[in-house]
Formats: C-alpha cells, structure tokens, sequence
C-alpha cells in the first residue's frame, strides 16, 4: 500500500509556490478575486480550506500561530485547525492576540488592534459580493473589471425602501483601495472599520471557490452606504457579562428557557486579557432579562 | 454562573475514539477485510475510485471501510490523499477501441461486428430479494467458452466510416492535457476539462441531470451506440528511453451515445456524439455522463440553451459532489456570531414595526 508521508505543513513545496504567487498578485491588486489551483486538504470544503492553504503557504517554523472561530480560540474548528499546524509543522501556537505572527480566522476579526508584521488569514465561504445578485462568475467576473457596481448599490437602496436601514448584518460590502468591491467574508459588521488602514496584512482563503484575495496594511477599506444611510455598527447594548468591557462584539447566551439571556465578549482572548487586568463583568449577577418578544 | 465552553480538544478526542467503536461495530462480528470490500463490494470501490479519481482498489476499499460504507466521505478520503501525490506527467491516451472486452453491447444495430456481449450485468434479473444469498450461497462457476478473435470495433467508428456521425474531435497530441484539479477552472471550459469534471462528478447528480434531458429540460434523442467494460493498456512516455512503456491495465467503462443530428444548408446532417468514461464497470455513471456532455455541448452545436443541464456553469460548478457535501455540512459549524449580529437587526426591525403600529393605534384611538 502506498503509505503517505507529508511535507512541512501539508502542502508540497510546488503547491504553495503556486499559493503564494496567487498571494503575490492578490497583495499587488488590492481586493481582487486570484484564481488559484486549490487543493483538496485533508479537512471538509466549508471548514476553511481556503484559509488552511494561505497558512500552509506562508507559514514558517519560526512562526507563532493563533487560530480563532467565532472570536474563540476554544470552539471545535479552530482546535481542530490548530492541531493540523501543530502536527503538520510543528510551530508555536498561541492563544493571544499580540503575541501572534500569523493567525487564522473564521467569522471574526480580534477586539486588539493587530500591529505590523502580523498576517491575520481569513476563511472564506463565498469569495465573491456580487454572487447573489448575479449567480454566473463569468458575468461577475465582468462587471468587477468594469467596476460596474451598480447593481450592489440598487440592493443596498431596495433594503431600505423595504426595512427602512441596509438588511444586510455581516459579510457587509466593502470597497478596497476605492476600485474592487469586496466581500470581508462572514465577519459581523461591527468588524468592518477594522479592515481599514489595518498595519496588519489581510489575506482571503477561499478553497471550494478557489480564490484568494488581500488587503495590504495600511489600505483604505470602506463599507458601502449612503450619505443619508451612512454605515453603522451594530453590537448589543450591555456591557460583556464577565470583563465589563462595552466596546466588543457580544455572544448571546441563552441561560434558561424563559427569555434569560447574558452577553459575553466573543473574542475570548480580549476578554480573558482584561479579567487578567481586573476588569470585571456582573458575571454572577442575574443574567440580562430580554423585554418580552413583541 | 456562566463558564465560558472550555475543552474542545478532549471532546473532539472523544468522538473520534466513539466513531473508531461505532465503526467496528459489534467486536463479536468478524472484522470485514479490504480484500472482502475489493472483491464482493466490487462497484462501490469502482464508483470510488471513479470520482475520486485514483485508479487503486485497495486505497478505495480502504477508504470505504474508513468511511464506514459512506461512498461520498470515501470519495473525499480518496481525493485528501491523491492531492498530496506529485505528477509526474500524463499518459498515453488509452485505446478504448483494443479493450478486452468483458461486456459489449449496442442498443442501435441488432449485431455488429465482436457481437453483443452481456458479460456480467444486472440487466434482465428479477429483482427478488435472494434469501440464498445471506449466508453460504457458492455461486455456480460461470460458462465458459473459447475466447472469441474477432475485433470489437467501436460502433461510433462504423457509424462513422460513413459519415453519418460527428467525426470524434482529435487532440493535439502536443498540447497538454487540461487538469482542473491543478490550474483553476475557468468558464467557458474546454471540453477536456468539461469531460474531467464529469468525470469526477456525483452519480447521482449526473444521473438526475441525464434523465432530466430525458425529459425534455433540454432534450437530445440519445441512443447507447455502445457501452463497452474491460481492461486497457496504460502506457507513458518515458523521456529517459524514448519510448512509450506500458505501466499495466486498468478497467473502464465507456458508452457513446449516438444523438440527434447536426447539420445546415452548407454541411450535410450527421448523428452528434455524448461521451462517458469511468473506471471499473460504472455503467449509470458513464450513461448519464455521455447524456450531460451532449446536453453541455448545445451552444457548440448551435442548439437553444435553457435547460439546466445545458449550462456549463451550473452543471461544472455544483457536480462535485465532495465540494457540496463540503458546503452543505459546514452548516454544522458554529455561526453564533452572525446569527446574532442578524438577531440584532431582526429585533430592531421588528421593534420599528412595533411602535408604528402603535402610533397608527394611537391616531386612530385619537380620532
């Protein structure tokens, strides 16, 4: 039987010879889709493939490696993903923020101000904005290189003829470097003002799609709107429940099955950081109590 | 008090060490070996190495057991590892038309030349459950006769000698050959490429897509010109000796279907040509591949395009059935971060709704 042996983190020396020429490009021109040759990576398309890959490529042994899902270093995925590097290439891996070289992320991007020389990879679901609007990549593919992005901006406007504010509360469109429209992956809204003028590299895996895509530090990112429906953030209106703090992103939990409900911060290593510096949240207290559903 | 969900890592752990117990079911049941799974299971394993694209039965039978019997999770085994494996280059192209033949049969000429050859198939059997089966059953040896010399031409080729189908499109030897698992697909495709991911294609969905053509989404008179199931010679070129060496036999299954004409006021009407080609003996997967190749070949052929199986990017872009499982599953994955930022804006939403409601109440309370 032909018994597999594997390369420094997974991939073989040509496949990330040819990622990181996609990565090359991508860095080059700001915000645009590369196709790239995505391989099939021992982990299901969905589960950040994408992501895997522009890690497996730029990884180097002297790394230290942060993998986030949802905010949290400990949900099931980024465990798992962070075993894969663990085993695959042996680096360093870290739950903190700062002390990161690399980190992965699925659906988040960290409260902490990233710094220079950090690479934060992003998994990407649906690389492409327009792809709702338009379901046909050779049309989408098109109006990207005619900057025709009109349409993006009729469905934004039909939201509010219809809900009275944009209905749309994560993968919210950006514009990048003021050409390429760009979708920020699944990340909350409340993210998006942190892709701008960001010091750290910003990469786009996306494996089923076969596209990779990049933000260079210090480019301007800004989320569509209008002048009369400017962007907004959306969190919940509560301090988190454990640290206090009232400026993250929150997870709601639901405690019981009468409308019980607490807010915690979803970026577990920003939240354990400012328990560490003695912030504290109502934590015992009893949990946030929902007015009752209209 | 709330604790923040901690020790993923050991329940990960946990579940695969249960899925390793539930795989091997019952201890006091004889554990079921790879060559049990090559031998009696045959067509799964060929249905696995078909879309998964690796021509080795004991790595499918392999992944089979692994997957404990799920045929796209087996695929998908199959095709981790095959990515990890280095190219060192393609084949010659194999010669259908000197298989030996296991089984040969033409649904457009009562005989042709090499004959009709039913070889092993499930055509023509009762299905009746076969109690006989379940324990013990020693299967007759088959009929055996002096092997025929006759060649077995392909009956496209005869239909061909005179004119009256497509000629076969020839390839530049030279030119590469596309590979759409090492430089990213792009649309339109060529039809190497189109045959490839039809190739690796679901069964199933290629099934219902052919039969939808059936059906008139996109309809193309098919006849089974031939499908034919045996062994082939696989050679490759090796630059160090300058010649082609054979590296062994692989079995495949090929059809070709025979389509409604072509033709206009300045070339004479000919049948059209579908093409389906699948390792082991994959007779519904290659019929219904020959199906969506012809139904994907409607704008070359100058024909309306509407029907779903007629649109290359529909059909390429969701045929992988490793990709949509993928996608599909990875509902499963936690979304608890966008889930709540639409919480947000739903609650908000219905609040706005809330309160001009009342307001309305309140004027019309008022007047």
């Amino acid at each position: 039987m032909n018994a597999p042996t594997y390369n420094f983190a997974y991939l073989d020396e040509q496949t990330k010879r040819m990622i990181r020429r996609a990565i090359l490009k991508a860095i080059a021109i700001p915000g645009y889709q590369v196709p790239f040759a995505s391989r099939e990576m021992p982990m299901p398309y969905g589960w950040g493939t994408g992501g895997v890959q522009v890690t497996a490529a730029i990884l180097g042994p002297d790394d230290v490696l942060k993998v986030i899902d949802q905010g949290s270093d400990d949900t099931t995925n980024a465990i798992s993903i962070r075993k894969f590097f663990g085993k695959t290439a042996g680096v360093a891996t870290t739950t903190s923020t700062m002390d990161a070289t690399v980190i992965q992320t699925r659906h988040r991007i960290p409260e902490a101000s990233l710094h220079a020389g950090q690479v934060l990879v992003y998994q990407v679901p649906i690389p492409e904005p327009l792809r709702f609007l338009e379901p046909r990549e050779t049309e989408t593919r098109r109006m990207h290189a005619l900057a025709e992005y009109g349409l993006m901006h009729v469905k934004l406007y039909e939201d509010i003829a219809r809900f009275g504010h944009i209905a749309t509360a994560y993968a919210y469109p950006v514009k990048v470097n003021a050409r390429y429209v760009m979708d920020p992956s699944p990340t909350p809204k409340f993210d998006n003002p942190k892709m701008d003028n960001c010091a750290a590299l910003q990469l786009f895996g996306a494996g089923r799609e076969k596209r990779i895509y990049a933000i260079p530090p210090y480019t301007t990112v800004v989320s569509l709107d209008f002048e009369d429906h400017p962007f907004t953030r959306y969190r919940f209106n509560a301090p988190c429940a454990l640290c206090g703090a009232d400026n993250s992103y929150l997870d709601e939990i639901v405690t019981d099955d009468r409308g019980g409900r607490m807010f915690v911060c979803s970026d577990t290593d920003f939240c354990e950081q400012r328990q560490a510096a003695g912030h504290h949240g109502t934590e015992s207290a009893a949990p946030h109590k929902e007015k009752a559903h209209v | 008090m709330y604790v923040a969900v901690k020790g993923g890592e050991r329940a990960i752990e946990n579940a695969h060490r249960l899925l390793a117990h539930e795989r091997r079911g019952d201890r006091d049941v004889a554990e079921v070996t790879l060559a049990q799974i090559s031998e009696q299971l045959a067509l799964g394993v060929d249905r696995v190495m078909t879309e998964g694209s690796l021509y080795d039965r004991e790595l499918a039978a392999l992944a089979i057991k692994q997957a404990r019997g799920d045929m796209i999770e087996a695929i998908f085994l199959v095709r981790a590892f095959r990515a990890t494996l280095p190219r060192f280059g393609a084949t010659e192209p194999v010669n259908t038309g000197e298989m030996q033949v296991r089984r040969r049969i033409s649904s457009t000429f009562k005989d042709v030349p090499g004959g009709q050859i039913l070889g092993p198939t499930f055509d023509y059997t009762h299905r009746l459950l076969d109690p006989q089966l379940a324990e013990g059953f020693v299967p007759e040896q088959p009929a055996i006769a002096e092997a025929s010399q006759a060649a077995t031409p392909r009956v496209t080729d005869i239909l061909g000698r005179d004119g009256l189908i497509e000629p076969s499109p020839q390839a530049d030897g030279d030119a590469p050959v596309g590979d759409l698992t090492r430089e990213p697909l792009s649309f339109p495709a060529d039809r190497d490429l189109r045959l490839q991911n039809l190739a690796r294609g679901d069964e199933g969905f290629l099934l219902a897509l052919g039969y939808s053509t059936q059906r008139g989404y996109g309809r193309n008179h098919p006849f089974a010109g031939e499908i034919r199931f045996g062994e082939v010679e696989v050679e490759f070129f090796a630059e160090d000796v300058g010649f082609a060496v054979p590296l062994g036999s692989i079995e495949l299954t090929e059809c070709q279907m025979v389509n409604q004409f072509k033709g206009s006021t300045s070339e004479a009407p000919c049948f059209s040509r579908g093409y389906g080609l699948a390792f082991g003996q994959s007779e519904r997967k290659t019929m219904s591949m020959a199906l969506v190749d012809r139904a994907l070949r409607a704008g070359e052929l100058g024909e309306e395009v509407g029907a779903p199986a007629q649109d290359e990017e529909f059909v390429m872009s969701h045929s992988d059935n490793v990709q949509s499982t993928g996608f599909v599953e990875h509902l499963k994955l936690p979304h608890y971060v966008d889930f709540q930022s639409e919480l947000g804006l739903l609650r908000k939403l219905r609040q706005e709704f809330a309160e001009a409601n009342e307001a309305v109440e309140m004027q019309e309370a008022a007047e």
